[in-house]
């Protein structure tokens, strides 16, 4: 079968191709992905969407804002009453939580600083549709590049009751400090899903950690959001 | 009815709960470091200024009170809106 994917460019993306090269060329495995611009989008033709990073509209008023009410998001909420894959990647993430797809909002750093570097995450639920490659309790090496990532949230006590809360920040060994979250995140959250689990928002960027090449420690974790989601979809469609 | 323009000034800033860098550093790294002690904090926030036709001031302030709701101009989660002023253009 062929896993048609959309990465939607809002004016600003600019991780738009480095996701469209990782899903053609690096994962494949029977996917196709194609660049559509915001105003194109058509659910209908697609299993899967991701919102690429980078910024949308200059992100006046607030990051995502005004990207949350153009029509590819109207689209988007289709699908995800569809039961279809949804990931927002940093910025696709802020356009998620302002949509009101997912729970939250990502503010200001509390450093007041662009940050631009490798991070750990631990995986706290493996039952997402971006997530099942990974067991709970591992640690992922993946790059952040953001200035308003600081999530934030009145409810959550419900969203760890619901099990929403995909990603911690932590050191390399999985610990919870004050110097592994690098954002000032309530709780060290990096990652969070809808209740139904099959979208998934967070700053880091997968994409580009998904080839040893990119990396460090020549890891490629980020293939296994990528690699979780094709399985979701083969599974979601026999 | 005839109608009028009028500006009506909003500021959105962040909730208490929610922390706020910029003013604090405005505070601590400015203010404090160069002898105003007597500033005890500062909140940074985003201000507009929205000109609009109406009836009259009150319907004013409920459009934009109401658009700032609906397009989510101010974020409930993390921000409280104020709406400052209303008044009218000459």
């Amino acid at each position: 079968m062929t896993i048609k994917i959309a990465v939607i460019q809002f004016p600003g993306s600019n991780c738009d191709l480095d996701t469209l090269y990782v899903l053609n060329n690096v994962i494949s495995n029977g996917i196709e992905a194609e660049l559509i611009w915001h105003n194109h989008f058509k659910e209908a033709q697609f299993d899967g969407v991701v919102l690429p990073g980078g910024f949308s509209f200059g992100d006046y008023l607030r990051s995502g804002i005004i990207a949350a009410h153009s029509p590819a998001l109207d689209e988007a909420r289709i699908m995800l009453k569809g039961g279809k894959p949804i990931i927002g990647i940093c910025n696709g993430f802020q356009i998620l939580a302002e949509a009101q797809f997912l729970p939250g909002a990502l503010l200001r750093n509390d450093s007041l600083k662009f940050i631009c570097k490798w991070v750990n995450i631990k995986v706290e639920n493996n039952k997402t549709a971006f997530t099942s490659k990974m067991n709970i309790g591992d640690v992922l090496a993946i790059p952040i590049a953001h200035g308003e990532g600081r999530y934030y949230t009145d409810k959550l006590k419900e969203l760890e009751e619901n099990n929403q809360i995909v990603f911690r920040y932590s050191t390399e060994n999985g610990e919870l400090t004050e110097q592994a979250n690098p954002n000032g995140s309530l709780e060290s959250i990096a990652g969070v899903c809808n209740l139904e689990q099959n979208c998934l928002g967070l700053m880091p960027h997968p994409e580009r950690a998904s080839e040893p090449i990119l990396s460090p420690k020549q890891t490629m974790h980020g293939r296994l959001f990528f690699e979780s989601m094709v399985e979701f979809i083969k599974r979601r469609v026999s | 009815m005839d109608h009028q323009e009028y500006i009506v000034e909003v500021v959105l800033e962040n909730k208490p709960a929610a922390r706020d860098p910029v003013g604090e550093t405005i505070q601590k790294d400015l203010l404090a470091k160069k002898g105003y002690n007597m500033v005890s904090n500062v909140r940074s926030g985003q201000y507009l200024r929205i000109n609009i036709s109406a009836a009259n001031e009150n319907e004013a302030k409920e459009i934009v009170d109401k658009m700032c709701n609906d397009l989510r101009i101010f974020n409930p989660v993390t921000q409280n809106l104020t709406i400052l002023k209303v008044t009218q253009k000459n």
